[in-house]
């Protein structure tokens, strides 16, 4: 047999060292690190994210790049499809101001209104530059997002901390209301409330935080109370710390994945909100633009110029799938399931 | 089970008395009368109107009415036509909207769990991911965005479907597909997530063992258990439907509640709000109470609070 002719000298006594064995061999890592390291896994996320900043920044500055004003009106050049400047060379880009009649035909609108100015997205059925409308809407839907979602964390952390932490019969009555309230369906208190007070980015987002809260308050709540019992908490209250301190100092941070989780998903759920408003004609008022307001205006031509339809439809998508999957992408880097 | 459910039950009573009289008193702030577009009423006129509809009477005397009436079933009489009672107008429109309901929520359940067994069959290859991307698509596109987009390319470009309106079965294409996104996509990702879990369980493995084909695998042994979490998300789900309906049925033209509801937003016919509101909610509140209580039957291992030990 060949396995016999291994020479004896081959072998080495295998080294055991006891001190060396618990020997931490990768840098070890805080809960943050680690959570960075998994999202940046995940190339959907990361991909949303830096799309989300670009739409950021084009919300931000959007408006600024073009000579026209939001509400700038123009009737002669009104429902002008988009053209940009070299783009328009390219055909099979719809970048060239041609439209299609209903028969088929298709035509420059803009030689036959001879107009030279380039619209970049267009204008609507007032003459307004679509570019400029764009991205102040987006600046405003973003905005009541980030808004209706700041304030939704604050109430719903403090609720949630204070009910769970103080416990016994506080939190059985802050229970009770918490419980019927999710049985409201958000969406009729929403549209009641903008039906009691005019439609405007304040009264939107306080309609969405009414009841937007609630979801955050019940999950901070479950996390306080299992984090509460903890020993390290026992620690610091045996040491003799606050209350206050031992929310501020050691439940906050443990809560953090949570919040943040949880804040990411009532984005997307706000702008939404704030578009489904729009479309049902309860809305921002003219001349402020908000996406839902401007795929409402849209849809009202949608036959016969589309692009005024599809060009804020498609910015609103991808905000909500990039939202959605950052949020996704954040869950599974921050579940606090997955590291008990 | 008794007292859990008795328990439920008043919680149940509870928040629709508090919609009911949220609505009635929201209904009661907004400023100007129903009739306030009518210019060509006369103050005389005017008054017998106000007393027809006991708009004179003091707020707490109207609200006692209302909720009496309330608990008759009656729901106050529509400002819009001639002497039609709410309650006749939400009957008359139940029909398109429950229709619209069910289709969407089958088709997408249905679409849904096969989208979901199939990816979570075939997990991390190029059908996962693209079911995995309609999901994602379904979730995060708002269903006025998609329907819009469907009238349009299927609707008028292609004319596969009439456009829009409510006359038989070809009709209810397109505003089904619409709808039934986004339980298509959740179904699907609630469905994937527990076949993967429950395909490595151990009774999976004994069947493979056993020489089980892989359609008997997946359909006779996992599916059954990956499908109890996903009467979960049922109510989520009921929501979206009617969240989904007011704009659909705008969109689509179909006479339904939610088309009735939008109508009666923008003309201040409060009676027919407050009515569809509380349809609304009632609806809501039942779905919810319905799905806890499945939840125990469809899963012998979760018992609700208070039962059997």
């Amino acid at each position: 047999m060949s396995q016999e002719k291994i020479a004896k000298e081959m072998f080495l006594p295998a080294e055991v060292d006891a001190t060396k064995s618990e020997e931490i061999s990768k840098p070890s890592l805080n809960y943050w690190q680690d959570a960075w390291l998994r999202v940046k896994k995940n190339k959907g996320a990361i991909v949303s994210m830096v799309i989300l900043v670009l739409l950021t920044i084009m919300a931000l500055v959007g408006p600024l790049l073009t000579n026209y004003g939001i509400d700038q009106q123009n009737i002669k050049h009104n429902n002008l499809p988009p053209r940009i400047p070299v783009l328009e060379k390219v055909s099979w880009l719809p970048f060239d101001g041609e439209l299609t009649r209903k028969n088929g035909d298709v035509y420059n609108a803009y030689e036959m209104k001879n107009v030279d100015n380039y619209y970049w997205l267009g204008t609507d059925s007032l003459g307004r530059d679509i570019f400029t409308r764009l991205w102040k809407g987006t600046q405003v839907s973003l905005y009541i997002a980030f808004l209706a979602a700041a304030i939704d964390m604050v109430i719903g952390v403090l609720y949630g901390a204070i009910s769970g932490f103080v416990g016994g019969r506080t939190d059985n009555f802050m229970q009770r209301i918490t419980e019927i309230l999710v049985g409201i369906p958000n969406l009729i208190v929403v549209i009641l409330m903008i039906i009691v007070m005019d439609p405007g980015i304040l009264s939107i987002t306080i309609a969405l935080t009414i009841t937007g809260w609630v979801g955050m308050a019940r999950v901070i709540r479950a996390q306080v109370l299992k984090l509460k019992n903890q020993e390290y908490v026992l620690a610091a209250r045996t040491l003799g710390l606050s209350n206050g301190k031992i929310i501020s100092k050691h439940l906050v941070p443990n809560l953090a994945g949570v919040i943040i989780i949880n804040t990411m998903f009532t984005i997307p759920n706000a702008i939404f909100f704030e578009a489904f408003l729009s479309f049902i004609g309860l809305g921002l008022q003219p001349p402020l633009a908000s996406l839902g307001t401007l795929i409402d205006d849209g849809f009202k031509v949608l036959q016969l110029y589309p692009y005024q339809m599809i060009i804020p439809a498609i910015v609103i998508s991808l905000i909500m799938i990039c939202f959605n999957m950052v949020a996704d992408g954040l869950r599974d880097a921050l579940d606090p399931k997955m590291r008990d | 089970m008794a007292k859990y459910l008795t328990q439920r039950f008043v919680y149940m009573v509870i928040t629709l008395f508090l919609i009911a009289s949220l609505t009635f008193f929201l209904m009661k702030i907004i400023p100007g009368t129903p009739f306030s577009n009518a210019s060509k009423l006369s103050e005389a006129q005017l008054s017998i109107m106000i007393d027809k509809y006991g708009l004179d009477e003091p707020v707490p005397v109207q609200y006692a009415n209302y909720l009496l009436n309330l608990l008759k079933g009656d729901l106050g009489v529509s400002f819009q036509f001639n002497n039609v009672g709410v309650t006749d107008i939400i009957v008359n429109s139940l029909g398109p909207s429950a229709t619209l309901g069910a289709l969407a929520i089958l088709f997408g359940t249905f679409f849904g769990i096969i989208l979901g067994v199939i990816s979570a069959l075939k997990q991390n290859t190029w059908v996962d991911y693209s079911s995995t991307f309609i999901a994602v698509l379904g979730k995060s596109i708002p269903s006025f965005v998609f329907a819009g987009l469907l009238q349009y390319y299927v609707g008028v470009k292609l004319g596969w479907f009439p456009v829009a309106f409510w006359r038989g079965p070809e009709y209810m294409v397109l505003p089904t597909i619409a709808l039934a996104m986004f339980p298509l996509a959740t179904a699907s990702r609630f469905v994937r997530t527990e076949m993967i879990e429950v395909m490595e369980s151990d009774y999976i493995t004994l069947a493979k063992a056993k020489g089980a084909s892989w359609f008997e695998i997946a359909f006779k042994h996992a599916l059954r258990n990956a499908l109890i979490p996903v009467v979960t998300v049922l109510g989520p789900l009921v929501v979206s439907l009617m969240t989904g309906s007011l704009v659909i049925e705008k969109i689509f033209g179909i006479p339904g509640i939610g088309e009735q509801f939008v109508k009666s937003i923008t003309i201040n016919d409060y009676p027919v709000i407050m009515g569809t509101t509380l349809l609304f909610a009632a609806l809501f509140v039942v779905v919810i109470l319905i799905v806890d209580l499945l939840y125990g039957v469809i899963d012998p291992r979760i018992r609700l609070a208070g039962g059997k030990k």
